[in-house]
């Protein structure tokens, strides 16, 4: 991978986790650097959302073994709020629902945390009120959404266009997202892929999970990378995702197995 | 959130940090004997120089409670070791510096407007947030109601209910008991033979009070129970909203808080009752705390009348209470907001009745109950159509909030429908916090305790909402305070 000699932002060297007994990462290994788009491709149940889960800290996971360093510090040290302070974002697949809470009062108590830890003044509810619309405003949602409680009775598109609206308002240093194109028509995946080509930038990184080829057309990765059964089993350029679309998984599937009997 | 603090209680050397409304107020007080008799009785009617009929009324209260022998109602689902009723001071006074009654603001002890400052309840006028006048409320008097004069212009009466004895006996007469009569229940019957001061309001006929009314009770002395009695009449085509805070310091006995509250809204008339109770919860052990037994009803005695009950309960050893509304009048409409609230070893038994007499009446109750610790939370409500009560409406709507798993949720509706043209509909859930719900926020900076705050916040947003704009804030900080420590 290319480095030009720049620090790594997160380097996973064997990375194993799981749900109980049941193993789902196998022994990752991968290194991203600021300025990259890594997207992580493989069939369903290879444990590509298992992956960036682990590394926003889901509680449900269990960490059995290696290591993630994000920044040169240790990840799996730290709670999933101070890995959100510390610049780590997690878009979610199927965002959940907190009934009773403003959108407003959310985003307003999530850019105040993250704030005050990179040492920044809290902004004055006009500020607020500023930079939160013009975020709506890119990812095509009205005002309105301020006063609904988060993602209730929301739109699947709805939820994931409000999870890049976080994404830029939050603006942290590496971004996991979680098929953040699953389920959308053509009209909201460019949207979606507008708001991620905004973040992406010189001292930004991204983690794309995704189960099909096509968002890689808006978002252009600079890595490609195949995870089936727990393990990074390919990896290459944006070449890769389009053989992949051409070809499916089971070639790959066949040779990794083949790979493991030698 | 303040800054922490560390601050001990002088008298039982408890850490005040779960508690910041624990101090005791170093005033000199008048104390009467422990326990209860006629004499006692009639030491507390003379001290408040009350007529002959008031004195009167108190005695068959008395020999009435005595009938029951002690026996407390035992149907709520709340446990607490025998109250030896002859073991509580009736009657505790705090004394100006002459070692008489304060008779203006001027004559409180400084101590004591230093300390209602520090309750967040300044008692000189110019301190006030405008638009709220307050009577406070100290053991068994009244020290002190700001805004008479502005209110006395509008022909509101807003006063100690002693006062009111002397001064209004045509309306108090008229009314006192007529809610809430001596023999409803035992603790009622209590009260009402020994109740030494609380809140008289009267708005006359076509009459909307301009400004929020609020009384402010605090329990200091140790052995003291409060028993306080609030008489509110609405009368024609007026509007009241009435707003009532408690807190007293950290004691590691029980203390016995008994209140009657009576609310009489006539034809078309509105009352808008809000209550933060907050009366201290005992320690984590379940040590010391309030029992806090209080009968509390509303009657919508004309066409068109309303009553709307709002509570807030966090704080109290143990809860039983039932804000409730008798809708006599036809189209006459109750409601009830509630959030309920126990952690460590509280016990909570709360809800409400909706009797529906007159035609097309209609009800609304919202209860909002969360259990963490070990806490014990029991929603018990009954709707009651009577057969004259054509065309009445009722909606219900229960939800309970769990956090932790030693903690418990109870739910007990009571319908009695005798009358076919009522709609009734009971809609009830019962959840935990999801760690779902915890994770996303977290994943988004938020600290845990944080994200759980706003959790619950969320879950009882539609009863805040009801709360008046003086509440709001002060029931943002209490939430937090009192789901400390029941996060990890």
């Amino acid at each position: 991978m290319a480095s030009d000699g720049k620090e790594p932002v997160l380097v996973l060297r064997g990375l194993r986790a799981g749900i109980g007994d049941v193993e789902i990462l196998k022994g990752v290994d991968l290194t991203v650097h600021l300025g990259e788009v890594h997207a992580i491709m493989g069939p369903n149940g290879s444990g590509k959302s298992t992956l960036v889960n682990v590394l926003a800290g889901k509680p449900d996971y269990e960490v059995l073994g290696g290591e993630a360093i994000y920044r040169g510090r240790d990840l799996l040290a730290m709670t999933p709020d101070e890995r959100a302070r510390e610049g780590v974002f997690l878009a979610f697949q199927y965002p959940v629902e907190l009934p009773g809470v403003r959108l407003r009062e959310f985003l307003r108590a999530a850019l105040d945390a993250v704030r005050e830890h990179r040492g920044l003044e809290k902004l004055s509810v006009r500020d607020f009120n500023r930079l939160v619309q013009e975020k709506l405003r890119q990812m095509g949602m009205d005002a309105e959404f301020l006063k609904r409680n988060v993602n209730e009775g929301f739109s699947g598109g709805e939820k994931k266009r409000h999870e890049i609206m976080q994404l830029l308002l939050l603006d942290p240093t590496l971004a996991l997202l979680d098929e953040t194109d699953s389920g959308l028509d053509i009209d909201a995946l460019k949207v979606v892929a507008q708001g991620i080509n905004q973040f992406r930038g010189p001292e930004k990184a991204i983690v794309l999970v995704t189960h099909y080829q096509r968002i890689l057309n808006y978002v252009q990765p600079d890595f490609v990378h195949v995870l089936i059964d727990g393990r990074i089993v390919a990896s290459g350029g944006r070449e890769l995702a389009q053989e992949l679309e051409a070809k499916g998984y089971e070639w790959l599937r066949q040779a990794a197995e083949a790979g493991r009997r030698e | 959130m303040p800054p922490a603090r560390k601050v001990i209680s002088r008298e039982t050397g408890i850490e005040e940090k779960e508690y910041k409304w624990g101090f005791v107020i170093p005033v000199p007080a008048d104390v009467a004997p422990k326990g209860l008799s006629e004499d006692i009785i009639r030491l507390i009617s003379r001290k408040k120089e009350e007529p002959e009929w008031m004195l009167e009324w108190r005695l068959r209260a008395y020999r009435y409670w005595r009938s029951l022998d002690y026996v407390e109602p035992k149907w709520a689902k709340i446990y607490h070791p025998p109250i030896d009723f002859q073991d509580i001071v009736y009657y505790a006074a705090p004394l100006s510096r002459d070692g008489d009654r304060p008779k203006t603001l001027d004559d409180i002890d400084p101590e004591l407007k230093r300390a209602f400052d520090k309750l967040g309840i300044p008692l000189e006028e110019q301190k006030r947030l405008a638009g709220v006048a307050v009577d406070a409320v100290l053991d068994s008097v009244s020290v002190a109601t700001t805004f008479q004069k502005k209110l006395e212009e509008l022909g509101i009466i807003f006063c100690p209910i002693s006062e009111a004895i002397q001064k209004h006996p045509e309306l108090v007469r008229k009314y006192l008991g007529s809610v809430v009569p001596y023999t409803d229940n035992f603790y009622a019957a209590l009260n009402s033979a020994v109740f030494s001061d609380g809140t008289f309001v009267y708005v006359p006929p076509g009459v909307r009070c301009p400004m929020d009314l609020m009384t402010y009770f605090r329990i200091n002395e140790a052995e003291a129970g409060q028993f306080e009695r609030t008489l509110i009449i609405a009368d024609r085509g007026s509007y009241v909203s009435y707003l009532e805070g408690c807190t007293a310091p950290i004691r590691k006995k029980h203390q016995l808080h008994a209140a009657v509250v009576e609310l009489i809204a006539l034809e078309d008339a509105e009352i808008k009752y809000s209550t933060l109770q907050n009366w201290y919860p005992g320690d984590k052990e379940g040590h010391g705390g309030v029992y806090n037994f209080v009968t509390k009803r509303g009657i919508c005695l004309g066409r068109n009348s309303k009553i709307s009950w709002t509570q807030v309960e966090t704080g109290s050893a143990i809860t039983w209470k039932y804000p409730s509304v008798i809708l006599r009048g036809d189209n006459s409409v109750g409601e009830f907001y509630s959030v309920a609230l126990v952690n460590n070893y509280q016990q909570a038994d709360t809800g409400t009745k909706m009797i529906h007499i007159g035609k097309n009446t209609r009800s609304t109750i919202v209860a909002k109950g969360i259990s963490a610790g070990h806490g014990q939370n029991t929603y018990r409500g009954l709707v009651k159509i009577m057969p004259t009560a054509d065309g009445a409406r009722n909606f219900t709507r229960c939800d309970s909030l769990l956090i932790g798993s030693r903690c418990a949720a109870h739910t007990v509706p009571y319908l009695e429908v005798r009358n076919p043209t009522a709609r009734i509909e009971h809609e009830a859930t019962t959840s935990k916090i999801s760690d779902e719900q915890l994770f996303y926020l977290m994943s988004r900076g938020i600290s845990e305790e944080e994200a759980q705050y706003m959790i619950v916040h969320g879950f009882c947003r539609g009863v805040f909402q009801e709360l008046p704009f003086e509440f709001a804030m002060e029931v943002s900080q209490l939430l937090r305070v009192s789901l400390e420590g029941t996060v990890g």
